[in-house]
């Protein structure tokens, strides 16, 4: 899939194509029938999202908090950490004191 | 039905023993919870263990705090330490967090009694609680309604008497609708009023916790002992806050309320009809009620299921097997990922990552995330304008009465609609509350909301009090608290 | 592969990203320790670990050594937001980093090279560290790996990620923009900058261009850079690599390329895994960053010189227009903070040149004593030596002794080592002594064989135990000899 940007008169509808690659993207696995199942309901929330998408809101600042903070900050100050044992305690598999996990394919990004 | 205030009172003054009343409560739910399923977990040993210590305060001639020796439940969501916390997940199934949500110290300090871990829709991600992987509440007025959700166990064990307070979260309405469907009262604070420390997160820039309760004043009393400044949340407001439980009782004398039209309208007629009955009781108690429209709200659920699903999507993705929770092996880290995430994770969350994924990704973003962010700046100035003429808006919580379980589950566009009334609040972090006003043509409970301009909940407290005051009375579970 | 040289046909581009850990005593969103070597995993905490319901809450002085790093490096210190970058590695704890993306703190900076060259900086932003991945396999490689382990120890540490615009144009100048950079995020106090240690991890974007031309060639990013010398040849080596495929009429493909420093070769990373999305948003758990005026004001005051400041004050303390040897002794001097102690010890009086040549060597060679020398004690020592009262061989041995003792008086310690100072007299009577011994010899020197010097004064030191004075020998020696 190529995500390019189309604008919003323009845009494709929600495909199988898009549904698969944002499953591999969440790190989900779905089945040919949950993909059908997908497509279509994602579909018709975004369908029902049109109208907003159809807004000319371009003169409005998009808000990401509904609050106005700024520069809250802490001192460099050290708290108490976890008990190690307990930590280790919920994971899933432990060796060496550290979280085990099977071989990672690929460097990190 | 007794109070939480009026336990509170009974522990302190030594009339009676929090002991008991942790017994009489864990009783409760011993015989109803097991049609209902409002808890996960039980607390038996640890609750009567917490009122004996108040009990040992109150005999030391100390005081235990505001909520001595009353029981609370406690939203799976909540973090609470070495006791399991599973957010409605086979993901989290069992999990047990090494460390106490912000709120749950709170509660401990002020001579609370935590009485269990309540139900809800997996990762809060809901409105019926049918989306919990261990299986729906009942609601308790009628067992084959549903709660309402995502915290539809909390509002159930207030409902069925087993506890007066419970503790939830609200995102697009979480806690306000099923109070509503409930018919108990549930509140969702200023965003920022009541720390999310230890509260997992679901949609970060709209979760909150509040307060379920059978009455105003508690809910009051609860909200009061939460709210404050935590240095651990850096959303959390600064501002020391007044306590709003005193003024409670003032009335609406006065009070501008604004009947909004668009939280109104679209609901089915038994439900608009008792949102008129209350804002007749309001005006016949002195408010001053005029009709509003704030027609901007309309484009609140789009913003809301773009913005919520964005940030989900994100908020879990640390769930991979790796760290804590659920592990399914795999040949190699990423397949291992994807075959935990896979079988821990259900439909619904699912659709809602999917969603939002899609919304964040390349070349969507701007049409999508960032549009729905703006719709929430013109949902704020929307607001705004409409607190120029007015204190108080008054609206319905939920648009029907609750529905059948099984009835919604297969149209997830349709349990969205659940939420219209409430994702305005949400989105503009403004404090709201649901209070139960007579009921529908079903003889189900009705709740009408309230809702105030930031830092308003004070005078929201004490207009949702003045309509409970009016509140046709109707059929209650008699708990004998 | 040998390096073509610079020929008028290519010319290579070069970026560098620099990864600076900065030394705070906690973690950037939290208050576990931000320590280096500690047993796994005792450094976590709910934040750093991404438990379910954990925020982040920004650490005060994080952002005030990321904002001296701003400083220095010239930019603006601008109004600030967080982002999200997501994608899921399991050294990632939430599967997303908390960095900054479209609002960086800093930006449009720029450093100067000590050749006077200037690089640009795009911007110097604030982000958290990954934990430490272990390999467990045959190699401790990636791609024979069984299995790795986690630490979550670094989770969380306080980086500032400083992005260069692609202005330069030789491996020499990456590498004198690294040791710059080095050299200022010292002088800051923000880190150690060791890249040994992954203090300072440097990454390098490089592409090739016909010389000349204005448009820039696909780039790689070649990453495990772990000393100024690897980011020297691997520079090298991915320019001839690039110019070479385009010289083949190949095409050279955008992607991350691996430093191998026993094989000197970079080497292709690309996995079957497609190109991530980061799906950038702004973070919702923290509010924006603006440090007002007053503390930028604050920052910029308390910034103390930087290296090529305090270079030129080290060369006019010399009297100016110093040498290429003195260049680079000053430049070592001021690469390990030495030079306020030879501007001290030159206002007490010892000579300049010697001053910097003992502290660019003997003074170096044991710096950790460096803390403990007092200016006045070293300025003392110098004097001895430049006054003739010791040889050049027993100053640096007192000066060793000093720097061991961490600090002494150098007179004292001169006469505890048996050099005191030998008389003239002495001089003259052990002189007599080793002509009588060695007439023959001395016969030749006064005839003209110079090299017998050298045999003479060999002789004096043996006797005298290493306390003679060169100098004094040999100009005694002339002076006989007439």
């Amino acid at each position: 899939m190529s995500p390019d940007a189309p604008d919003a008169e323009s845009r494709a509808p929600l495909s199988r194509e898009d549904v698969v690659y944002v499953a591999r993207l969440a790190r989900l696995d779905l089945s040919d029938e949950e993909v059908e199942r997908f497509t279509a309901q994602l579909r018709t929330v975004l369908d029902h999202a049109a109208d907003v998408a159809a807004l000319d809101l371009s003169h409005l600042a998009p808000s990401s908090h509904p609050i106005v903070l700024e520069n809250v900050l802490r001192p460099d100050e050290p708290r108490p950490s976890l008990d190690r044992d307990e930590v280790l305690a919920g994971a899933p598999a432990v060796e060496d004191h550290r979280f085990r996990v099977p071989r990672i394919v690929g460097e990190a990004p | 039905m007794s109070s939480a205030v009026s336990v509170s009172d009974d522990v302190r003054s030594g009339r009676r023993p929090a002991r008991a009343v942790a017994e009489q409560a864990l009783a409760a739910v011993g015989a109803g919870d097991g049609e209902l399923r409002a808890f996960l977990t039980v607390l038996a040993d640890e609750a009567l263990r917490q009122a004996d210590e108040v009990d040992a305060t109150v005999a030391a001639g100390r005081d235990p705090g505001p909520l001595a020796g009353v029981p609370v439940a406690l939203k799976d969501n909540l973090c609470t330490r070495g006791v399991a916390t599973s957010c409605g997940s086979r993901i989290l199934e069992g999990w047990r967090p090494p460390y106490d949500a912000t709120v749950v110290t709170a509660l401990r300090g002020a001579g609370a009694v935590t009485l269990g871990k309540t139900n809800m829709d997996e990762f809060a991600m809901g409105s019926s609680t049918e989306n919990s992987a261990f299986g729906p509440t009942r609601n308790p007025r009628d067992r084959g309604k549903v709660p309402g959700g995502s915290s539809g166990g909390s509002a159930a064990a207030v409902a069925a008497g087993f506890t007066p307070l419970a503790l939830g979260s609200d995102t697009g309405g979480s806690i306000r609708q099923p109070a509503a469907l409930c018919g108990v009262v549930g509140m969702k604070p200023t965003y920022g009023r009541i720390s999310r420390y230890g509260l997992v997160a679901f949609a970060s820039s709209l979760d909150q916790i509040g307060p379920f309760a059978t009455t105003v004043e508690d809910a009051a009393l609860l909200f009061d002992v939460l709210a404050g400044h935590d240095p651990l949340d850096s959303t959390s407001l600064p501002s020391e806050p007044e306590p709003t439980r005193p003024g409670v009782h003032e009335g609406a004398e006065g009070v501008r309320v604004g009947l909004c039209r668009d939280l109104v309208d679209d609901c089915a007629p038994d439900v608009v009809a008792r949102v008129h009955d209350a804002a007749e009781a309001l005006a016949k108690a002195g408010a001053k009620v005029q009709e509003i429209s704030v027609p901007e709200f309309r484009y609140g659920l789009s913003a809301y299921y773009l913005i919520a699903p964005a940030e989900a999507s994100s908020n879990l993705a640390r769930y991979d097997g790796v760290r804590y929770g659920l592990r399914v092996e795999a040949g190699d880290s990423a397949a291992m990922n994807t075959a935990t995430r896979t079988a821990g994770f259900g439909s619904e969350v699912k659709r809602r990552i999917m969603l939002g994924t899609y919304a964040l990704s390349a070349g969507y973003y701007d049409a999508y995330y960032a549009q729905a962010q703006r719709v929430r700046t013109l949902v704020m100035q929307a607001f705004d304008r409409a607190y120029a003429s007015v204190d108080v808006l008054l609206g319905a919580t939920a648009p029907t009465t609750a529905f059948d379980l099984g009835s919604k589950v297969d149209d997830p566009m349709a349990m969205y609609m659940n939420d219209v009334c409430t994702i305005p609040s949400n989105l503009a972090g403004h404090p709201a509350i649901s209070v139960p006003f007579g009921t529908g043509d079903d003889g189900l409970p009705v709740g009408v909301q309230v809702l105030a301009p930031a830092l308003g909940e004070a005078t929201m407290f004490r207009v949702a009090q003045a309509v409970e005051a009016h509140a046709p009375v109707g059929p209650t579970e008699e708990a004998g608290w | 592969m040998t390096v073509p040289a610079e020929t008028d046909s290519w010319e290579m581009v070069v970026g560098l990203e620099v990864h600076c850990e900065l030394a705070t005593t906690t973690k950037l969103f939290c208050g576990c320790r931000n320590a280096f070597g500690d047993e796994p995993n005792v450094n976590v905490c709910p934040v750093c670990l991404g438990l379910p319901g954990s925020l982040p809450v920004l650490n005060e002085h994080a952002v005030e050594l990321a904002m001296r790093i701003g400083e220095a490096l010239h930019c603006e210190i601008r109004p600030s937001t967080f982002a999200r970058k997501n994608y899921f590695y399991p050294d990632q704890a939430k599967d997303y980093q908390i960095s900054q993306y479209d609002q960086p703190l800093n930006a449009a900076g720029w450093l100067e090279l000590p050749d006077g060259f200037r690089v640009g900086i795009t911007r110097a932003h604030m982000e958290e560290d990954t934990g430490k991945l272990t390999h467990v396999g045959e190699s401790g490689r990636i791609h024979s790996a069984m299995h790795a382990l986690v630490d979550y120890n670094r989770s969380g540490v306080p980086l500032v990620e400083i992005v260069s615009e692609p202005d330069i144009r030789s491996a020499a100048n990456a590498r004198a923009y690294a040791a710059e950079l080095r050299g200022i995020l010292v002088a800051t106090g923000a880190s150690d900058g060791r890249m040994e240690e992954g203090s300072m991890r440097v990454d390098a974007n490089v592409s090739v261009r016909q010389a000349g031309s204005t448009e820039f060639g696909t780039r790689c990013e070649i990453k495990n850079l772990n000393s100024l010398r690897s980011l020297g040849r691997a520079i090298e080596y991915e320019a001839a690599r690039q110019i070479a495929l385009l010289e083949g009429g190949g095409v050279v493909e955008q992607e991350t390329r691996h430093w191998d420093e026993s094989a000197g070769r970079t080497e292709s990373l690309r996995s079957k895994e497609e190109a991530n999305d980061y799906r950038y948003f702004p973070e919702p758990d923290l509010v924006p960053l603006a440090p007002d005026a007053a503390w930028r004001g604050r920052v910029r005051a308390g910034l103390g010189p930087m290296p090529a400041e305090r270079r030129a004050a080290l060369g006019a303390a010399l009297g100016g227009s110093p040498t290429d040897a003195e260049a680079d002794q000053i430049r070592a001097v001021v690469d390990l903070g030495l030079d306020g102690l030879v501007t001290a010890a030159v206002d007490e009086g010892a000579p300049a040149g010697l001053a910097l040549a003992r502290a660019a060597n003997e003074v170096a060679a044991q710096a950790e004593g460096a803390a403990g020398l007092p200016a006045g004690s070293f300025a003392a020592l110098l004097s001895m030596e430049a006054g003739g009262q010791l040889s050049a061989t027993q100053s640096k041995a007192v000066l060793g002794a000093l720097l061991e003792r961490g600090g002494g008086d150098p007179a004292a310690l001169a006469k505890e080592m048996g050099f005191e100072a030998l008389g003239s007299d002495t001089l003259g009577t052990v002189l007599d002594e080793i002509i009588a011994a060695n007439l023959d010899e001395w016969g030749r020197f006064c005839e003209g064989e110079d090299k017998l010097q050298g045999f003479f004064t060999g002789e004096v030191m043996k006797a005298t135990k290493g306390k003679a004075n060169g100098k004094e020998v040999a100009a005694e020696l002339r002076r006989r000899r007439g």
